[in-house]
């Protein structure tokens, strides 16, 4: 199964690699939503009674990943674009790949483009709206946990609608809903790591790394029903 | 073969498995004995809901007239969010193991209800919300889980519609209907642990113990709602039957008339299985 994860994985980075769409477009994309919530939300503007932090600066958190949610949506919808011609999925069954191992190597290798993603977008986000990092150790294992639910829920969902015409509708539909509580625990934990104490973040982490465990084990499981076509 | 043989699918292949309990070929409604005594139960229960939760029992002491919104709207998310979904749980399980078309379809008309009852659930929350608490909407962890489940399901039933191969159609809706009703758990707790890490729950919309008439009303709203959401149930399930056995008899005659066809050409061609 791992062996066939690595495989998988490999195989789609190295597509990625060499056609530049994720540094060329969803990068940019990223970084644009950044930009427009900046012209959304008024700079000047300063939230009373907290340390005199611009309303721009206090919800960074939030932007942040609201930025990363949405360029992941791009990066999902590729992932399996790119095994939708010539029955690819099909393909890969016959290869003698195993359904989950399938499955954790896509998973795999959108949590690494996601990684790129954040640090990209994250670097633009501080110079952007001005937020200082308070706790490190926390933000990184923010970083990682949320990086794991959003690609392991991401991929499951996302193979849902592999293969069809309706899939650029379909799938935000059905994976903005299940991503739900991870922007939710991403956003306070990211807050706390910014602004507040390391232990209400902490929390949150541990919420995070549960979701992202839940979903890989249910991704393991059920992926081969997705997959097997009649 | 002849088309009556086709019409009560007694050369269609299917086995006695594959037909819903108490089968009668052929059908001719979604109604029966059943839909009609449960539907005579849900116009009476409702009648009675009516009666009882508008004129007979008294007003709230704190809630004044706006109490009696209490009477459907708890009954009917009590049969959303715990009676629907989890038909749709359990059918997607079972179809998942076995394949059974039976599950399935009953997994997709129950959650079909169930948005039905869970859209109603907000909008009666909403307009109670009004009056008690000042505003239709506040972020409380049932009112910010109810929407997400709502979307949730919402996606579960396009999904269902997809113009795709049905087994495989199944199979993805299935997986949807497990992992959906997981979601919708978690949804929930992270959602009321938002809220504590700043304020305790501060929306208790029956702080009051009810009893007496209060009570009766209310038990006389869950049989109503439930009575209407099995009415419902049933004959949407017997519907989506009657498509899925349509869509097997089509392929049937199709085949029937591919197979006529050839035997016709190969008899007119003198070229006879094992002849020539």
């Amino acid at each position: 199964m791992l062996r066939d994860a690595r495989l998988v994985a490999a195989k789609d980075l190295r597509i990625e690699w060499s056609s530049k769409v994720l540094t060329a477009q969803v990068l940019p994309f990223g970084f644009l939503v950044l930009i427009l919530f900046g012209f959304g939300i008024s700079p000047e503007r300063i939230v009373q009674g907290k340390d005199g932090r611009s309303v721009l600066e206090d919800v960074s958190p939030a932007l942040f990943w609201l930025a990363v949610l949405f360029s992941a949506l791009l990066a999902l919808g590729r992932s399996f674009a790119i095994e939708a011609d010539d029955g690819n999925l099909d393909a890969l069954q016959l290869a003698g790949l195993e359904p989950a191992g399938v499955f954790l190597g896509k998973t795999a290798a959108v949590a690494v483009e996601l990684a790129v993603l954040e640090v990209v977008v994250g670097s633009g986000a501080l110079l952007l709206y001005g937020a200082t990092i308070r706790h490190w150790l926390l933000l990184i294992v923010v970083l990682v946990t949320t990086t794991l639910a959003l690609s392991g829920a991401g991929i499951l969902y996302a193979a849902l609608g592999a293969g069809l015409r309706v899939r650029d509708t379909l799938v935000p539909l059905l994976v903005l809903p299940v991503l739900a509580p991870v922007l939710l625990g991403a956003t306070r934990a990211t807050e706390a790591a910014l602004f507040g104490a390391a232990a209400d973040g902490w929390s949150w982490a541990g919420f995070l790394g549960a979701f992202s465990l839940l979903y890989l084990g249910a991704g393991i499981l059920l992926f081969g029903a997705l997959l097997e076509e009649s | 073969m002849t088309a009556d043989q086709i019409a009560d699918g007694s050369s269609s292949g299917l086995s006695v498995e594959d037909r819903a309990p108490g089968y009668k070929a052929p059908i001719l409604s979604t109604g029966s004995e059943a839909t009609r005594v449960i539907g005579v139960i849900a116009l009476l229960s409702t009648a009675a809901m009516l009666a009882f939760g508008l004129l007979i029992s008294p007003p709230d002491l704190f809630q004044g007239d706006s109490v009696r919104l209490f009477y459907l709207h708890v009954p009917v998310a009590i049969v959303a969010l715990y009676l629907a979904f989890t038909i749709t749980l359990i059918g997607s399980v079972i179809h998942l193991v076995n394949g059974s078309t039976f599950w399935d379809l009953l997994a997709g008309a129950a959650a079909e209800v169930g948005v039905v009852f869970l859209g109603l659930t907000l909008v009666t929350g909403m307009l109670w919300g009004r009056p008690t608490w000042g505003s239709y909407w506040e972020w409380d962890p049932r009112l910010t889980s109810t929407a997400v489940s709502f979307v949730l399901y919402l996606g579960y039933l396009a999904v269902r519609k997809l113009d795709m191969d049905p087994a495989a159609r199944s199979r993805r809706a299935a997986v949807l209907g497990i992992v959906g009703f997981a979601n919708t758990i978690i949804v929930k707790y992270s959602v009321s642990w938002w809220r504590s890490l700043h304020q305790g729950s501060t929306l208790k919309p029956l702080d009051s113990q009810i009893e007496g008439l209060m009570m009766f009303s209310f038990a006389l709203g869950l049989v109503s709602m439930l009575s209407i959401f099995a009415w419902l149930v049933m004959h949407r399930f017997r519907l989506a039957w009657l498509q899925h056995r349509v869509d097997a008899h089509r392929l049937e005659a199709a085949l029937l008339e591919r197979r006529s066809e050839g035997e016709a050409g190969i008899a007119k061609s003198g070229l006879a299985p094992g002849g020539a």
